[in-house]
């Protein structure tokens, strides 16, 4: 089994594969800890796929596909910040901006016929297809985003558990709102890159959601968050390596059966006590 | 002495409509004062105001000398709205650290100053017992001790309780009036507790702010809750019955008015 891992990570893309999943896995188990906290998880996933249509969208304006998805999901997520909790709560008003931005990507990839390819990649992420070049720049940015919430997030946690009281004690619920949903949609652009929309989202709401339905204070919620998140990175990497399916369907399906699980003995346990 | 609270011919005006208008009261430190009256009266927007969180259209408020906003260091305000976090585990003390300094940058470590204010109160509000537990499963009347322990973080000289008592059964609204008076005793905190009903408060309050179509009136219990003064305020005919130590509101129809009802 060690000869066999030792064996795989000999490989090039195989290590790029594992430190690209590893920063994408943490970053989105630290920020999908805030996202799960602020109830966010919907404004999260239509963030990720309104990053799609400015992916698709950017060859009509010259631009390169990650600097068209930055520019939409930065802009809606700050106009999902600025309207705040009345827009966190407005399922239906996320879901149409959701519907109809993928319907103007999908426009735009007609009118782009050879993007396809690189759409799907956008979709469902290529993981061992992950550059050296594209390491260094999301190891960058996603320290950047990372440092930026840390420093958010005493204000984010007391925000998101008594607004009100927080709003008295004369912290800005929009311009934090704000701030969150620009990070949220700069980590999500970035390791969408590396690891595909799906799999974002995934790494996002997955382990911190099922951290937080154990865990009894902040940070052991936010170690066991990223613990889960590396696990599952990992544990798919090599079940792609053995099996040659994909690793987003590994990670999917491996933080899948955590949650189930996770769910079932929470249950149990609450049921008892 | 400078007062707690005082507030000078205020009005709050939205879409045309009077919220608050003409509101004069002045209330002197370690006061305990109810704020009663119907929903829609204005009783949220009035603490909001005071707060500094919305502007008044026309007179003014101060707080301990200051404009409002200036002062919210030294205000403790429980809100209305509950913490809803109903899927996590997280403990109620973590919750109740999470606000200790929680308008700081930075990651939420707590120094020991800061972990001494938590246990302060904790014991404070009188949740030792559950203080561990997850918030999400919690009774309600726990959830409401949570929210005062809260708002009592920073030592605030003006608590603004607003309707702690809601969706409380009799015996667990005794026991909150009960802890209240212990902290303002012990504290010396001016207290503003809106309710609905007079009675449970009968016994602990110094006066009272009665608030209807966005007028107030302010005085003892027994000179504002009564038939002249609430059917001057209500604009309509109000019995105030008086029986077995209690207080009953009722319109000339014989309906009991909201401010007797339960949530």
């Amino acid at each position: 089994m060690i000869e066999q891992i030792h064996y795989y990570l000999s490989y090039d893309f195989v290590r790029n594969a594992f430190i690209a999943g590893s920063l994408a896995g943490i970053l989105g188990a630290v920020v999908g800890y805030f996202v799960v906290i602020r109830k966010a998880s919907f404004a999260a996933h239509a963030l990720a796929h309104i990053g799609f249509t400015g992916a698709t969208g950017a060859a009509l304006f010259a631009l390169s596909p990650l600097d068209g998805m930055l520019v939409i999901s930065v802009l809606a997520g700050v106009m999902m910040g600025a309207y705040g909790n009345r827009l966190q709560r407005s399922d239906l008003a996320i879901g149409m901006t959701l519907a109809f931005c993928l319907g103007l990507g999908t426009l735009f990839l007609i009118l782009y016929k050879g993007f396809a390819g690189q759409a799907t990649a956008i979709l469902f992420g290529n993981i061992f297809g992950v550059s050296h070049q594209q390491i260094v720049q999301t190891l960058v940015l996603s320290g950047v985003s990372l440092g930026a919430l840390l420093l958010l997030s005493r204000k984010l946690l007391f925000v998101s558990i008594q607004p009100n009281l927080a709003e008295a004690r004369g912290v800005s619920l929009s311009a934090l709102s704000i701030g969150f949903m620009a990070i949220l949609a700069i980590s999500v652009t970035l390791a969408s890159q590396v690891v595909g929309i799906l799999l974002v989202f995934t790494l996002i709401i997955g382990p911190a959601g099922i951290a937080t339905r154990f865990c009894r204070d902040f940070w052991a919620g936010l170690i066991t968050s990223v613990a889960i998140g590396l696990l599952a990175v990992w544990t798919g990497i090599l079940l792609a390596c053995i099996t040659s399916w994909p690793p987003s369907f590994w990670i999917t399906t491996i933080l899948f059966a955590l949650y189930l699980i996770n769910e079932t003995v929470c249950r149990f346990v609450l049921q008892m006590g | 002495m400078t007062p707690a609270l005082s507030i000078t011919n205020a009005g709050v005006h939205l879409g045309g409509n009077d919220i608050l208008q003409g509101v004069n009261a002045e209330i002197a430190t370690s006061e305990f004062i109810g704020v009663f009256g119907p929903n829609g009266a204005g009783k949220t927007t009035l603490m909001r105001c005071i707060l500094g969180l919305m502007p008044l259209c026309s007179g003014s408020i101060s707080v301990f000398g200051e404009p409002p906003g200036q002062a919210n260091r030294v205000i403790g305000y429980m809100p209305q709205a509950r913490a809803s976090l109903e899927s996590t585990a997280l403990t109620a003390r973590s919750l109740v650290s999470a606000v200790e300094g929680g308008n700081r940058w930075g990651m939420p470590w707590n120094t020991r100053r800061s972990r001494a204010e938590v246990e302060r109160v904790i014991a404070l509000a009188g949740t030792e017992e559950f203080i561990d537990r997850p918030f999400s499963v919690l009774s309600g009347g726990e959830k409401q001790r949570i929210a005062l322990a809260q708002a009592l973080l920073g030592k605030p000289r003006l608590l603004i309780l607003d309707e702690p008592l809601a969706s409380l059964d009799p015996r667990n609204q005794m026991r909150m009036v009960e802890c209240i008076a212990q902290i303002k005793a012990t504290t010396g905190a001016t207290v503003l507790f809106i309710a609905h009903d007079v009675n449970p408060l009968l016994d602990v309050m110094d006066r009272v702010i009665y608030l209807a179509g966005g007028r107030a009136a302010i005085g003892s219990t027994d000179d504002v809750v009564s038939s002249a003064s609430l059917s001057k305020l209500y604009g309509t005919e109000i019995h105030v019955v008086r029986a077995e130590g209690k207080i009953f509101i009722v319109t000339a129809e014989g309906n009991v008015t909201e401010a007797a009802h339960h949530d």
